[in-house]
Protein backbone atom coordinates (compact mmCIF):
# COMPACT_ATOMS: atom_id res chain seq x y z
CA UNK A 1 0.00 0.00 0.00
CA UNK A 2 1.36 3.56 -0.11
CA UNK A 3 2.73 5.52 2.23
CA UNK A 4 1.17 9.00 0.92
CA UNK A 5 -1.49 9.53 -1.19
CA UNK A 6 -3.71 13.06 -2.21
CA UNK A 7 -6.80 13.40 -4.78
CA UNK A 8 -6.75 15.57 -6.91
CA UNK A 9 -8.54 16.56 -10.75
CA UNK A 10 -7.04 16.73 -14.26
CA UNK A 11 -6.74 19.95 -15.58
CA UNK A 12 -5.44 19.11 -18.61
CA UNK A 13 -1.78 18.58 -20.83
CA UNK A 14 0.88 21.30 -21.31
CA UNK A 15 4.63 20.98 -21.82
CA UNK A 16 7.28 22.66 -19.90
CA UNK A 17 10.95 23.53 -20.37
CA UNK A 18 13.27 21.22 -17.98
CA UNK A 19 17.10 21.50 -19.01
CA UNK A 20 16.69 22.99 -22.36
CA UNK A 21 14.45 19.80 -22.88
CA UNK A 22 10.52 20.00 -23.53
CA UNK A 23 8.79 17.72 -20.79
CA UNK A 24 5.16 16.88 -21.56
CA UNK A 25 3.06 17.39 -18.33
CA UNK A 26 -0.24 16.27 -16.94
CA UNK A 27 -1.72 19.49 -14.22
CA UNK A 28 -3.10 18.80 -11.49
CA UNK A 29 -5.42 20.59 -9.43
CA UNK A 30 -4.74 19.47 -5.84
CA UNK A 31 -6.89 21.41 -3.35
CA UNK A 32 -5.88 21.01 0.02
CA UNK A 33 -8.62 17.89 0.86
CA UNK A 34 -9.77 17.73 4.49
CA UNK A 35 -9.80 13.97 6.86
CA UNK A 36 -13.85 13.39 7.16
CA UNK A 37 -12.34 10.04 9.24
CA UNK A 38 -9.68 7.46 9.77
CA UNK A 39 -10.19 3.84 9.44
CA UNK A 40 -8.07 1.83 11.66
CA UNK A 41 -7.29 -1.25 11.22
CA UNK A 42 -8.39 -1.94 14.83
CA UNK A 43 -11.91 -0.24 14.63
CA UNK A 44 -12.62 -0.44 10.58
CA UNK A 45 -10.09 -3.51 9.66
CA UNK A 46 -8.00 -1.81 7.32
CA UNK A 47 -6.31 1.35 7.78
CA UNK A 48 -7.14 4.16 5.82
CA UNK A 49 -8.46 7.86 5.11
CA UNK A 50 -11.23 9.43 3.84
CA UNK A 51 -11.14 13.07 2.94
CA UNK A 52 -13.11 15.14 0.72
CA UNK A 53 -12.26 18.32 -1.16
CA UNK A 54 -14.07 21.65 -2.80
CA UNK A 55 -17.47 22.58 -0.94
CA UNK A 56 -21.12 21.60 -1.84
CA UNK A 57 -24.23 23.07 -0.37
CA UNK A 58 -25.85 20.90 1.94
CA UNK A 59 -29.17 20.45 0.24
CA UNK A 60 -27.02 18.35 -2.72
CA UNK A 61 -26.12 15.82 0.31
CA UNK A 62 -28.16 12.92 1.15
CA UNK A 63 -28.50 12.87 4.85
CA UNK A 64 -26.78 9.95 5.69
CA UNK A 65 -23.14 11.90 4.36
CA UNK A 66 -24.32 15.10 6.13
CA UNK A 67 -24.57 12.97 9.18
CA UNK A 68 -20.95 12.05 8.45
CA UNK A 69 -19.56 15.64 7.58
CA UNK A 70 -21.52 16.87 11.25
CA UNK A 71 -19.72 14.48 13.32
CA UNK A 72 -16.72 14.86 12.03
CA UNK A 73 -17.00 19.15 11.91
CA UNK A 74 -15.84 19.35 8.60
CA UNK A 75 -17.31 21.37 6.09
CA UNK A 76 -18.97 19.03 2.99
CA UNK A 77 -17.38 18.60 0.00
CA UNK A 78 -17.93 17.16 -3.52
CA UNK A 79 -17.09 13.60 -2.97
CA UNK A 80 -15.85 11.65 -0.11
CA UNK A 81 -12.89 9.34 -0.95
CA UNK A 82 -10.67 6.70 0.78
CA UNK A 83 -7.02 7.12 0.76
CA UNK A 84 -5.49 3.58 1.73
CA UNK A 85 -2.15 4.22 3.61
CA UNK A 86 0.06 1.72 5.63
CA UNK A 87 0.10 4.54 8.30
CA UNK A 88 -2.92 6.81 9.54
CA UNK A 89 -1.81 7.14 13.30
CA UNK A 90 -0.65 10.53 12.04
CA UNK A 91 -3.89 11.54 10.54
CA UNK A 92 -6.51 13.40 12.78
CA UNK A 93 -10.03 14.24 11.69
CA UNK A 94 -9.90 17.67 10.34
CA UNK A 95 -6.66 17.85 8.98
CA UNK A 96 -5.67 18.77 5.79
CA UNK A 97 -3.59 17.14 2.89
CA UNK A 98 -2.30 19.28 0.52
CA UNK A 99 0.64 19.50 -2.78
CA UNK A 100 3.17 19.14 -0.35
CA UNK A 101 3.19 15.43 0.65
CA UNK A 102 4.49 15.07 -2.97
CA UNK A 103 8.47 16.31 -3.88
CA UNK A 104 9.95 17.31 -7.21
CA UNK A 105 11.32 14.31 -8.58
CA UNK A 106 9.60 11.64 -7.20
CA UNK A 107 7.59 8.57 -9.21
CA UNK A 108 3.92 8.20 -8.92
CA UNK A 109 0.89 5.92 -9.73
CA UNK A 110 -2.20 7.92 -10.83
CA UNK A 111 -5.44 6.07 -10.67
CA UNK A 112 -8.51 7.24 -12.66
CA UNK A 113 -11.71 6.51 -14.75
CA UNK A 114 -10.53 6.66 -18.62
CA UNK A 115 -12.22 8.01 -21.08
CA UNK A 116 -15.46 5.89 -22.30
CA UNK A 117 -15.17 4.87 -25.58
CA UNK A 118 -18.05 3.10 -26.42
CA UNK A 119 -18.30 -0.17 -28.62
CA UNK A 120 -14.91 -0.61 -30.52
CA UNK A 121 -13.07 -3.56 -32.28
CA UNK A 122 -10.49 -5.65 -31.14
CA UNK A 123 -7.40 -3.61 -32.81
CA UNK A 124 -8.45 -0.89 -30.62
CA UNK A 125 -9.59 -2.39 -27.70
CA UNK A 126 -6.75 -5.33 -27.03
CA UNK A 127 -4.33 -4.53 -29.59
CA UNK A 128 -5.25 -7.13 -32.18
CA UNK A 129 -3.31 -6.60 -35.69
CA UNK A 130 -6.01 -6.85 -37.56
CA UNK A 131 -5.93 -9.11 -41.10
CA UNK A 132 -3.96 -8.42 -44.24
CA UNK A 133 -4.46 -5.28 -46.78
CA UNK A 134 -4.85 -7.39 -50.10
CA UNK A 135 -4.14 -10.76 -51.29
CA UNK A 136 -7.88 -11.99 -51.41
CA UNK A 137 -8.66 -10.12 -47.42
CA UNK A 138 -12.64 -9.03 -48.21
CA UNK A 139 -14.04 -7.13 -45.44
CA UNK A 140 -11.92 -8.53 -42.80
CA UNK A 141 -9.15 -6.17 -42.34
CA UNK A 142 -10.01 -5.18 -38.49
CA UNK A 143 -11.40 -8.42 -37.72
CA UNK A 144 -9.73 -11.36 -34.87
CA UNK A 145 -10.02 -13.48 -36.95
CA UNK A 146 -10.52 -17.22 -35.69
CA UNK A 147 -11.83 -17.52 -32.51
CA UNK A 148 -11.85 -21.04 -31.33
CA UNK A 149 -11.25 -24.67 -32.40
CA UNK A 150 -13.74 -26.81 -34.08
CA UNK A 151 -15.79 -29.98 -32.69
CA UNK A 152 -13.59 -29.77 -29.32
CA UNK A 153 -14.28 -28.01 -27.32
CA UNK A 154 -17.69 -27.16 -29.74
CA UNK A 155 -18.04 -23.71 -27.47
CA UNK A 156 -15.76 -20.41 -27.08
CA UNK A 157 -14.37 -20.00 -24.35
CA UNK A 158 -14.76 -17.81 -21.34
CA UNK A 159 -12.64 -14.53 -21.55
CA UNK A 160 -11.95 -14.65 -25.26
CA UNK A 161 -10.82 -11.11 -26.34
CA UNK A 162 -13.83 -9.74 -28.53
CA UNK A 163 -15.20 -6.32 -29.25
CA UNK A 164 -17.36 -4.33 -27.05
CA UNK A 165 -17.01 -1.70 -24.53
CA UNK A 166 -14.02 -0.59 -23.52
CA UNK A 167 -12.76 2.66 -21.64
CA UNK A 168 -14.51 3.85 -18.64
CA UNK A 169 -13.08 1.64 -15.95
CA UNK A 170 -10.78 2.49 -13.52
CA UNK A 171 -6.91 2.35 -14.73
CA UNK A 172 -3.54 3.20 -13.01
CA UNK A 173 -0.76 4.64 -14.84
CA UNK A 174 2.25 3.62 -12.93
CA UNK A 175 5.82 5.27 -12.22
CA UNK A 176 4.66 8.82 -13.61
CA UNK A 177 7.68 11.54 -12.71
CA UNK A 178 6.57 14.55 -10.32
CA UNK A 179 7.98 17.24 -12.41
CA UNK A 180 7.14 19.97 -9.63
CA UNK A 181 4.41 19.85 -7.13
CA UNK A 182 3.41 23.53 -6.06
CA UNK A 183 2.12 23.61 -2.63
CA UNK A 184 1.10 27.33 -2.75
CA UNK A 185 -1.04 27.30 -6.06
CA UNK A 186 -2.63 23.36 -5.42
CA UNK A 187 -0.98 22.33 -8.62
CA UNK A 188 1.18 19.33 -9.73
CA UNK A 189 2.69 18.68 -12.54
CA UNK A 190 3.32 15.01 -13.45
CA UNK A 191 5.26 13.98 -16.50
CA UNK A 192 3.29 12.30 -19.13
CA UNK A 193 -0.64 11.44 -19.61
CA UNK A 194 -2.70 10.64 -17.34
CA UNK A 195 -6.05 8.04 -17.87
CA UNK A 196 -9.26 10.18 -18.10
CA UNK A 197 -11.29 13.58 -19.04
CA UNK A 198 -10.27 16.67 -18.23
CA UNK A 199 -12.22 17.44 -15.19
CA UNK A 200 -11.48 13.71 -13.75
CA UNK A 201 -10.88 13.36 -9.80
CA UNK A 202 -7.92 11.47 -10.01
CA UNK A 203 -5.65 9.75 -7.09
CA UNK A 204 -2.18 9.70 -6.87
CA UNK A 205 -0.03 7.85 -4.90
CA UNK A 206 3.44 7.40 -4.29
CA UNK A 207 4.89 4.56 -7.06
CA UNK A 208 4.33 0.52 -5.70
CA UNK A 209 6.64 -0.81 -7.83
CA UNK A 210 9.21 2.66 -7.08
CA UNK A 211 11.33 2.47 -9.93
CA UNK A 212 15.00 2.96 -9.93
CA UNK B 1 -8.44 30.52 -21.06
CA UNK B 2 -7.87 27.47 -20.51
CA UNK B 3 -6.76 26.27 -17.14
CA UNK B 4 -3.31 25.00 -18.04
CA UNK B 5 -2.23 28.73 -19.81
CA UNK B 6 -1.05 29.98 -16.58
CA UNK B 7 1.14 26.87 -16.42
CA UNK B 8 2.49 28.40 -19.99
CA UNK B 9 2.74 32.00 -18.38
CA UNK B 10 6.21 30.90 -16.68
CA UNK B 11 7.60 29.78 -19.76
CA UNK B 12 6.87 31.87 -22.56
CA UNK B 13 9.40 34.29 -23.44
CA UNK B 14 8.85 38.28 -23.39
CA UNK B 15 11.91 38.87 -25.18
CA UNK B 16 10.89 37.57 -28.51
CA UNK B 17 10.77 40.17 -31.60
CA UNK B 18 7.94 40.61 -33.97
CA UNK B 19 9.03 38.64 -37.27
CA UNK B 20 6.94 36.71 -39.86
CA UNK B 21 7.25 34.80 -43.38
CA UNK B 22 9.84 36.30 -45.46
CA UNK B 23 11.70 38.05 -42.54
CA UNK B 24 15.67 37.16 -42.64
CA UNK B 25 16.57 36.09 -38.79
CA UNK B 26 20.01 35.84 -37.21
CA UNK B 27 18.74 32.91 -34.26
CA UNK B 28 21.59 32.81 -31.85
CA UNK B 29 21.62 28.82 -30.75
CA UNK B 30 23.50 27.98 -28.00
CA UNK B 31 25.58 24.63 -28.60
CA UNK B 32 26.79 22.46 -25.71
CA UNK B 33 30.40 20.53 -26.73
CA UNK B 34 30.95 18.66 -23.60
CA UNK B 35 31.36 20.70 -21.36
CA UNK B 36 31.46 23.93 -22.97
CA UNK B 37 29.23 25.78 -24.16
CA UNK B 38 29.18 28.22 -27.21
CA UNK B 39 26.61 30.00 -29.37
CA UNK B 40 26.05 29.15 -33.00
CA UNK B 41 24.45 31.59 -35.49
CA UNK B 42 21.58 30.90 -37.98
CA UNK B 43 20.47 32.69 -40.42
CA UNK B 44 17.85 32.30 -43.03
CA UNK B 45 14.47 33.15 -44.27
CA UNK B 46 11.74 32.34 -42.19
CA UNK B 47 9.23 30.10 -44.45
CA UNK B 48 6.91 29.94 -41.85
CA UNK B 49 5.21 29.73 -38.29
CA UNK B 50 2.96 26.69 -37.21
CA UNK B 51 0.78 26.20 -33.64
CA UNK B 52 0.22 29.13 -30.96
CA UNK B 53 1.17 29.57 -27.58
CA UNK B 54 3.96 27.52 -26.08
CA UNK B 55 3.31 24.86 -28.65
CA UNK B 56 4.66 27.46 -31.44
CA UNK B 57 7.20 27.19 -33.88
CA UNK B 58 9.15 28.78 -36.92
CA UNK B 59 11.00 26.98 -39.35
CA UNK B 60 14.19 28.72 -41.15
CA UNK B 61 15.45 28.12 -44.48
CA UNK B 62 19.09 28.88 -45.53
CA UNK B 63 21.20 27.44 -48.25
CA UNK B 64 24.42 26.55 -46.95
CA UNK B 65 26.89 25.23 -49.37
CA UNK B 66 24.32 24.99 -52.08
CA UNK B 67 22.56 22.72 -49.54
CA UNK B 68 19.20 24.09 -48.60
CA UNK B 69 19.13 23.80 -45.12
CA UNK B 70 16.28 23.95 -42.68
CA UNK B 71 15.81 24.49 -38.68
CA UNK B 72 12.62 24.45 -36.77
CA UNK B 73 12.80 26.38 -33.23
CA UNK B 74 9.85 26.02 -30.82
CA UNK B 75 9.48 30.41 -30.42
CA UNK B 76 9.84 30.29 -26.77
CA UNK B 77 12.89 27.65 -26.23
CA UNK B 78 15.42 28.44 -23.83
CA UNK B 79 18.19 27.14 -26.49
CA UNK B 80 17.67 30.14 -28.30
CA UNK B 81 19.52 33.07 -26.75
CA UNK B 82 18.41 35.93 -28.99
CA UNK B 83 16.26 36.72 -32.23
CA UNK B 84 17.97 39.20 -34.64
CA UNK B 85 15.20 40.42 -37.33
CA UNK B 86 17.82 41.49 -40.08
CA UNK B 87 15.16 42.31 -42.99
CA UNK B 88 11.44 42.20 -43.59
CA UNK B 89 10.39 40.24 -46.35
CA UNK B 90 7.28 41.49 -49.14
CA UNK B 91 5.56 37.89 -49.21
CA UNK B 92 2.05 37.16 -49.73
CA UNK B 93 1.39 33.94 -48.53
CA UNK B 94 2.09 33.01 -44.90
CA UNK B 95 4.25 29.61 -45.64
CA UNK B 96 7.12 30.02 -47.98
CA UNK B 97 7.37 26.58 -48.94
CA UNK B 98 7.42 27.29 -52.81
CA UNK B 99 11.09 28.64 -51.75
CA UNK B 100 12.69 24.80 -51.51
CA UNK B 101 12.04 24.04 -55.27
CA UNK B 102 13.40 27.64 -56.97
CA UNK B 103 17.42 28.35 -56.58
CA UNK B 104 19.71 31.11 -57.56
CA UNK B 105 17.91 34.37 -58.09
CA UNK B 106 14.37 32.93 -57.82
CA UNK B 107 14.55 31.50 -54.66
CA UNK B 108 15.05 35.06 -52.78
CA UNK B 109 12.32 36.70 -50.98
CA UNK B 110 12.01 40.28 -51.84
CA UNK B 111 12.76 42.76 -49.07
CA UNK B 112 9.68 45.21 -47.72
CA UNK B 113 11.29 48.60 -47.60
CA UNK B 114 8.80 51.43 -46.06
Amino acid sequence: MATKAIVGEKLGMTQVWKDDKVVPVTVLKVTPCRVVQVKRPEIDGYSAVQVTFGSQKESRLIKPQLGAFDKAGVEPGKKLVELRLDDVSEFEVGQEIGADVLEDGELVDVTAVSKGQGFTGVMKRHNFKGQRASHGAHRVHRMPGSVGQCATPARIFKGKKMAGRSGNQKTTTQNLLVVEANAEENIVLVKGAVPGPRGATVLVRDAIKGGK
Amino acid sequence: MNPTDQIDLESLREDIPDFGPGDTLKVHVRVVEGNRERVQVFEGVVIGRQGSGIRETYTVRKVSFGVGVERTFPVHTPIVQQIERVSRGDVRRAKLYYLRDRVGKKAKVKELRD
